[in-house]
């Protein structure tokens, strides 16, 4: 048994809380969701298993001698998964100074804070290692399956991945700290990881738009620009992708690195760890004057007076905007394409509604969750005189017209370039927002607007059943718009799919 | 005396179960213009009681009614001049103060320049001046009761209803919400209260309602209850510990 207050002893105590918060994450606290959490993850691990038999099984037999278009490609997937693990990572260390949890109780005992700091930064790592595992490993498997164990090596490098993506957000957000300070790096932090995970995919989806008028960034990858200013094939820059495909010393030189730049992160920072931890502390106590948003109290009905305070609570707060944020990111490469196809005259529709409409569900889920389930005075809204139905209905009033707000642009450019899509794509948005709000409505539930990250775990069917009838929705529009009678197809699956909703909601009960 | 003055609540008969019978039967009556106290030990059905009056639960069985109007059937008019505070204010981090009060009186739909008049000086009577065009994130326990209970008040409710509402407070703040509950009654407000400090009850409350085991088991003025103890309790903590032992030695 180790001593108290050491190393070992504090990082058995921050992995067992992080294993129960995981556990509650995926069981949601019950013994029958634990079960039905087992039963889904198994049935997502063969999904993915045949989805990465799928897609990769022909690279299976690949051989070593690599030439410059493969190692481009492999390479630029992992710099695509790495940008999303730095994401994450991003996120949980700002959290990791902000949170309070335990952290008052931990900083006030004896215990040193660089250990508490390590251990957390491990942690850390070790969360960013275990996703980017959990979704790499029906790819890894497949290819040792049918091509042998040499790709094993690809776990090796998935782990040293890991360990980077901690070290670069523990840099980043120590420079935030220092050039910007404790009060505003939390905001900035978390909108710089929405960049990063979104700017790679991104900004590839804009050089294909521009070099291959398509928005797949596998183009961008392997254009012929990109091959020409490749490194050499002998250089150390390849060693990530060469180590995924079985060559040990590249293995062994990732792995080094990457654990290696972690702990020299970890001993770097840890000194001032205390300090900045107690800055952060010192933020929630901060004021924040408002300007006033009127000369006077002003006549509005009850209705405009919730919308109102549904777009004033959002508008302020900026931890939710970069959780959005990322979602509106996504719709810079379709409006781009839009934009450059528009002035070449294609027809570029096909590829921009379904993007549009999907994001449009998506971002309308977030905006209802909040809207509706996110309701920091549940009490007052209860007793005040107004019936339930009329504060519902201003709550999907104000989600409607936010989503009609930030898509109209889109919509507004399409129907210059072809009037129907436009207007097909204006009614897949508002019919994919309205199917979110929906969903959210019938899986209502009183919360915080703070607990918006966890707002998955409440009911996964209404995760899922909100993603696929976006999808649904997504393909209905975009075939409609082709003046195709199979949107009849996907249409009737998205009303399936709610009606399945309405039939089991709790809300209802 | 009492039988002149209209009646501002009548609870007949009123229950409500959760996994045991959390209030039985109750039959209460609260006049206008009083300040009323509802006491009893953890777990009687003080908070319970007040959350079926206010709406936010509906009773199993019984009737509410709020100033003559049945606040089963018309929860909105009910509503309408009805203000809950509870022990945990719940506001907006967001918004200011003043911005607070201006959603509040828009949900109330009271006429803007009246309510502006009454959010002012209720902004100056709790001493929140200085903060009101802050954003009460960073507001103190104290401070958000205030602003809280500025919110109840801004559209000036005949009945005010409060589940604990000093819990917490420092000795000033609390003075200053008792200042301003006391000033609603004297303007022939109607207050219900649930407290813990029976020394707040004993000074503040015109009667005092003892509740145990979801029963409304004495009720009266401080003198009425210190009759039906029987004893020579002299404060209403000893003749509140003497109804309670009374009521589970009955039980």
């Amino acid at each position: 048994m180790s001593q108290p207050a050491s190393l070992t002893w504090l990082a058995s105590h921050e992995f067992r809380l992080g294993w129960r918060d995981w556990v509650s994450l995926i069981t949601a606290g019950g013994r029958t969701r634990a079960r039905n959490a087992a039963i889904g993850l198994v049935a997502f691990a063969a999904f993915m298993h045949v989805f990465a038999y799928w897609t990769v099984a022909s690279y299976a037999d690949a051989s070593l001698a690599f030439d410059t278009p493969a190692l481009v490609g492999i390479t630029g997937t992992l710099v695509l998964s790495w940008s999303l693990l730095l994401s994450q990572a991003m996120e949980s260390v700002t959290r990791a100074f902000y949170s309070r949890s335990d952290l008052d109780l931990i900083l006030t005992s004896p215990a040193s804070a660089r250990k508490v700091f390590a251990v957390r930064m491990g942690r850390i790592a070790a969360a960013a290692v275990v996703i980017a595992v959990l979704l790499a490993a029906p790819f890894i498997n497949v290819l040792a399956f049918l091509g042998g164990g040499r790709w094993l090596g690809a776990y090796g490098v998935v782990v040293a991945m890991g360990a980077m993506a901690t070290a670069a957000a523990l840099a980043l957000t120590i420079a935030l700290f220092r050039v910007v300070g404790a009060r505003r790096t939390r905001l900035i932090a978390q909108v710089v990881a929405a960049i990063i995970g979104a700017a790679f995919v991104i900004g590839l989806q804009i050089a294909a738009i521009f070099s291959a008028g398509s928005i797949s960034r596998f183009a961008a990858m392997q254009s012929d620009w990109m091959l020409a200013h490749a490194p050499n094939i002998g250089s150390a820059f390849w060693w990530p992708a060469r180590a995924v495909s079985g060559d040990h010393f590249a293995l062994v030189g990732v792995l080094a690195f990457g654990i290696g730049i972690l702990c020299a992160a970890i001993a770097l920072f840890s000194r001032r760890f205390g300090e900045h931890a107690v800055a952060a502390a010192g933020v929630s106590s901060a004021t924040v004057r408002q300007r006033r948003w009127s000369l006077g109290f002003r006549r509005r009905s009850q209705s405009r007076v919730l919308r109102q305070k549904e777009w004033t609570l959002l508008q302020r707060d900026a931890w939710l905007i970069s959780q959005t944020l990322m979602q509106i990111l996504y719709l810079l490469p379709p409006a781009l394409l839009l934009w450059v196809t528009f002035r070449d005259g294609h027809d570029s529709f096909v590829v921009l509604i379904p993007v549009v409409v999907m994001a449009a569900g998506q971002l309308a889920g977030g905006l209802a969750w909040l809207s509706i389930s996110g309701e920091d005075a549940p009490e007052l809204i209860a007793t005040g005189p107004i019936t339930t139905h009329r504060v519902l209905c201003a709550k999907v009033e104000a989600v409607i017209c936010m989503i009609a707000l930030i898509f109209a642009p889109i919509v507004a450019v399409l129907m210059l370039d072809v009037v129907f899509a436009g207007l097909a794509c204006g009614l897949g948005i508002l019919t994919a927002a309205a199917a979110a709000t929906l969903i959210q409505l019938c899986f209502r539930i009183q919360a915080r607007r703070s607990q918006f990250r966890r707002r998955q775990t409440s009911s996964r069917f209404a995760t899922f059943a909100e993603a696929f009838s976006s999808i649904a929705l997504a393909a209905t529009t975009v075939l409609a718009a082709s003046g195709s009678w199979t949107a009849l197809g996907p249409a009737a699956i998205a009303f399936a799919i709610l009606a399945a909703v309405w039939s089991i909601s709790p809300s209802r009960a | 005396m009492k039988q002149n003055r209209p009646i501002a609540l009548a609870l007949r008969g009123v229950s409500k179960r959760f996994d045991r019978p959390a209030v039985e039967a109750l039959d209460l009556t609260v006049y206008g213009g009083e300040f009323y106290a509802l006491v009893g030990p953890n777990g009687a059905g003080k908070t319970t009681t007040l959350r079926m009056i206010v709406g936010l639960l509906r009773p199993d069985a019984g009737s509410i009614c709020i100033e003559g109007v049945d606040s089963l059937s018309d929860p909105v008019t009910a509503k309408q001049v009805t203000a809950w505070l509870s022990d945990e204010p719940m506001i907006y981090d967001k918004l200011t103060p003043y911005e607070y009060l201006e959603f509040v009186a828009g949900l109330w739909r009271i006429e803007p320049d009246m309510a502006e008049g009454r959010a002012r000086e209720l902004i100056g009577w709790l001493g929140l001046e200085p903060h009101a065009h802050e954003r009460c994130e960073g507001f103190s326990k104290g401070m958000r009761q205030k602003v809280a209970l500025a919110g109840a008040l801004v559209h000036d409710p005949k009945l005010i209803i409060l589940d604990e509402p000093l819990t917490g407070l420092d000795a000033g703040t609390a003075r200053q919400v008792k200042n301003v509950l006391r000033e609603r009654v004297s303007a022939g407000g109607t207050v219900i209260m649930t407290t813990h400090i029976l020394e707040v009850a004993e000074r503040m409350a015109d009667r005092i309602g003892v509740i145990a085991s979801g029963r409304l088991i004495a009720e009266g003025t401080l003198d009425d209850l210190r009759r039906q103890t029987g004893k020579g309790a002299t404060s209403l903590e000893d003749t509140f510990l003497a109804l309670v032992a009374k009521d589970v030695v009955a039980a």
